[in-house]
């Protein structure tokens, strides 16, 4: 590990612009979900010229499908999402004012170079670890698509939500330095 | 002839789905801390610990370890010696997957039709069942949950006899190598050789029921897993992709006869989250 990073929602450039590959951040304050369904309709309405179900300046998105909350919590095992997915949507809600993305596994060049422009980075999850990151989240409530169950996009409160910093602003990319460093 | 109830199978098949995504197997955490002493990268090894951390509080908490508690995957051995009454014997199963998966507050994670109108079944049925009869008079089942990440990196291929024992190598860490972070490395890689187009995938599945500490029985064999493994940890891809030495910790393969003219290679990409439980009736 880099560093250890505790970061705020809503993003600022400033913050996002300390951030390097490598770096474990942990993150508190409101981050929402969404994964391919969702994407595809907040797409829509940005190309319609439509207000989004919740204000995206600044803000986290969490490709995340959560398993149903056990009695007593307020949401079940939560680990990432393959991210590769919302890859052909994601530099359209960076384009107004997306800040951060949570999920697993690389993106496409057109999702990194997007990052550059709107200075937003791309944060790791652990795959898998759905316990753990579902431990730091305190509270969830879905704002928008109900229709769509576990692909609903909901409000999140988290509290030192742990992830290692994927793609900073700068155009590095853990996903081929890392692979780079140990392959023989 | 030994009678048995179908609906005996049903509560049996309720606690395999809820047992396989709360309580991962001896095998694979061994092999995690196995590999974490060797494992070079400080950020694969922070990565690693946090796997260990999670499975351990899945078990105390009791939550699905993975929020991908995935498709259903059933395999029954069914003893020709028993007969099945009381009711359709495939129905007590979706039935046990269905109460399971609600009891358990795992996610429902299938979908009625692939491309036109992907609307969610809710009750993660239908199962995939796959029947062998064997002899006996016993039922064995196993749930082996199988999640839609490592799934989606899996792989059929036609390959030539002329390609060789290289050519099939190849083409596995090939595999392994172009589906990267993806999948939730480290990997388990299931390889199935032979048989025909369908059956060699089968196989490949079924290869990811041998627990991790287990050789394969023949020794040609198993030289060539602990070769592939070696060139697939070489590739550098390490934990989620964020390079190291641990991208897979163990490779299976299974084999049956084929055609003269064919030599079907299948690999199947199972996450870290190797999970499977059996029962015996």
């Amino acid at each position: 590990m880099a560093q250890t990073i505790k970061l705020q929602t809503p993003l600022t450039d400033e913050d996002v612009s300390k951030l390097s590959i490598g770096d474990k951040v942990l993150i508190s304050g409101t981050i929402y979900t969404g994964r391919d369904a969702a994407h595809k309709r907040l797409v829509e309405l940005v190309e319609a010229g439509k207000e989004l179900p919740f204000d995206i300046k600044g803000q986290i998105i969490y490709y995340v499908g959560p398993a149903p909350a056990p009695p007593g919590k307020p949401i079940g095992s939560a680990g990432p999402t393959t991210s590769y997915r919302m890859d052909p949507y994601a530099p359209v809600l960076m384009d107004v004012g997306l800040k951060g993305m949570i999920g697993k596994g690389p993106r496409s060049q057109s999702v990194i170079d997007s990052m550059k422009k709107n200075k937003a980075v791309y944060l790791a999850a652990i795959g898998g670890a759905a316990v753990v990151v579902a431990k730091a989240i305190t509270d969830a409530k879905v704002i928008a698509y109900d229709d769509l169950g576990t692909e609903a996009i909901r409000e999140l409160t988290v509290e030192d939500f742990p992830c290692i910093v994927a793609n900073d602003i700068y155009g590095n990319d853990i996903y081929k330095e890392g692979v780079e460093k140990y392959k023989k | 002839m030994r009678e048995i109830n179908v609906n005996e199978i049903i509560p049996v098949v309720r606690k395999l789905c809820i047992d396989a995504n709360y309580y991962i197997g001896e095998d694979v955490l061994d092999k995690i801390k196995e590999f974490y002493e060797k494992e070079e990268s400080p950020t694969a090894k922070e990565v690693l610990s946090i796997l260990l951390e999670n499975y351990e509080l899945a078990a105390k908490e009791k939550m699905p370890s993975c929020q991908d508690t995935g498709v259903a995957v059933v395999f029954i051995e069914l003893g020709q010696d028993v007969h099945l009454v009381g009711g359709d014997f495939y129905e007590a199963i979706h039935e046990g997957v269905r109460q399971g998966y609600k009891d358990g507050y795992l996610r429902k994670s299938l979908v009625h039709d692939p491309i036109i109108d992907r609307v969610n079944t809710k009750d993660n049925t239908p199962a995939l069942i796959y029947t062998d009869i064997v002899p006996g008079d016993k039922i064995k089942i196993t749930v082996a949950p199988k999640g839609g990440g490592s799934e989606n990196m899996s792989e059929v291929k036609m390959m030539k006899a002329a390609d060789g024992i290289e050519g099939v190598v190849d083409f596995v860490v090939d595999r392994v190598r172009r589906s990267g972070g993806n999948p939730c490395p480290p990997i388990v890689v299931g390889v199935g050789l032979g048989g025909n187009f369908e059956q060699s995938a089968l196989l490949a599945k079924k290869a990811l029921l041998r627990p991790l500490n287990e050789k394969h029985p023949e020794d040609k064999w198993s030289k060539i897993e602990e070769e592939i493994l070696e060139k697939v940890n070489n590739l550098g891809i390490g934990p989620q992709g964020f390079g190291g030495r641990t991208t897979a910790l163990g490779v299976s393969i299974m084999h049956k006869p084929c055609h003269i003219a064919s030599m079907p290679v299948a690999v199947n990409i199972q996450c870290h989250a190797a999970r499977h439980k059996s029962s015996v009736i």
